[in-house]
């Protein structure tokens, strides 16, 4: 090997090298501080669930409680709560009793289905999902004060806003614009 | 009007203590109207039927005039919950903080540990999204099949809560007809994220849930 050969090779393998250092030097890595504890101060699953079933003094630990333990504190709360709201409730139109339907509601979780179609209640799907339309209060003021058949207390199963101010989008980001 | 109705509404809740606005806008004496007050959730089946987006929305009932200077709490976690086998506790994860005019999202992954106390992986999946300001098209960015969005937008939420709180004071005995919308002309700080269904479950179903988590 003569040495104008070896010369040049060394100055390839030179020039590679300061190539490859200058391209890491170009894309340094940015790396956003998120360090920290970040500690829970509000929750929610389904909607109103702590506004309609939680005593004022307990709203803060509603939302400082992980789900998993909202059951076992405050199904006897809330089937406390929905017999003062409701004194002659019996079952709904789910055919719940009050301690069923408190007990499914005390654990404040979003059942979302991967299946197909996602509503909070459609006339046949029941709590697939929470979709941007549905008439969620309607919903929950029917099964708390309709009775069985959802004909009890007529004047308190709809409050009669059915549907949102602006259209919704039917693309990404979805949400309407801003007023 | 609606913004006396606003007004009215927040002056009995300030007085009486006992009646919140639904959906769970100003839910709790520490979190009502603060930076982590988590007005709505929503998870449905996005318009590609292979995804599932989730919309969390704090900071409500935004007048207009209100909406521009508003903004996301650099301090403040927000954290979609996914429990994948039914037993309430978070399997997977979907964070999102601010950051200098960009909403970062980390995840969907499998937090290190579970319940009141978050940390933000340095190794997970990390994408961005610049905050939508007031007034502009939406900034939306794509990366992996996800979709990502943060800025402010009308609140979707729609009831008439002032006629719930008179029925709940024992000042009506029924509602309206037709009722009037408290919501209306109101907007929330929005965070909206989409993703495939593959990244959260094979199928079945999920139980989802969001929280705010400030920084300690």
């Amino acid at each position: 090997m003569n040495l104008n050969k070896i010369k040049y090779i060394a100055i390839l393998t030179i020039s590679l090298c300061v190539a490859s250092c200058s391209s890491d030097n170009d894309s340094p890595q940015i790396t956003t501080d998120f360090s920290g504890t970040f500690v829970l101060k509000d929750q929610m699953g389904r909607p109103a669930i702590n506004t309609v079933f939680v005593d004022a003094s307990k709203k803060d630990n509603f939302n400082t409680t992980i789900p998993s333990n909202q059951g076992a504190a405050y199904q006897s709360d809330f089937q406390t709560k929905l017999l003062a709201l409701n004194p002659n409730y019996t079952t709904n139109a789910l055919g719940m009793d009050a301690a069923t339907f408190t007990g499914a509601l005390a654990t404040d979780v979003l059942t979302v289905t991967l299946d197909g179609k996602t509503t909070f209640f459609d006339g046949t799907n029941v709590l697939t999902g929470r979709a941007l339309a549905d008439d969620v209060i309607s919903v929950e003021l029917l099964l708390i004060f309709g009775g069985p058949t959802g004909a009890d207390n007529p004047g308190l199963t709809d409050d009669n806003v059915s549907a949102n101010d602006k259209a919704f989008l039917s693309s990404f980001p979805y949400l309407a614009s801003p007023w | 009007m609606k913004k006396t109705k606003i007004l009215v509404a927040t002056m009995i809740v300030a007085i009486i203590g006992l009646i919140t606005v639904a959906a769970d806008h100003i839910d709790a004496p520490a979190v009502t109207g603060g930076s982590a007050d988590i007005t709505d959730f929503y998870a449905f089946q996005a318009e590609n039927s292979n995804s599932i987006a989730f919309v969390a929305n704090v900071q409500g009932l935004l007048s207009p005039t209100a909406t521009a200077s508003a903004s996301f709490d650099e301090n403040v976690l927000i954290e979609f919950n996914i429990d994948t086998d039914a037993d309430a506790v978070e399997d997977l994860i979907i964070q999102a903080i601010p950051r200098n005019g960009k909403m970062y999202f980390i995840g969907p992954y499998a937090p290190s540990s579970t319940g009141v106390n978050s940390t933000i992986s340095t190794t997970a999946t990390r994408n961005e999204v610049t905050i939508s300001s007031y007034g502009s098209t939406p900034i939306v960015s794509n990366a992996g099949n996800m979709k990502f969005f943060a800025g402010p937008r009308d609140d979707p939420f729609f009831m008439d809560f002032a006629r719930y709180g008179e029925i709940i004071g024992g000042n009506a005995a029924s509602f309206n007809d037709p009722g009037a919308d408290t919501f209306a002309g109101t907007n929330v700080l929005s965070i909206v994220v989409e993703v495939p269904k593959s990244m959260i479950g094979t199928s079945g179903n999920v139980n989802t849930w969001v929280e705010a988590k400030m920084k300690q």
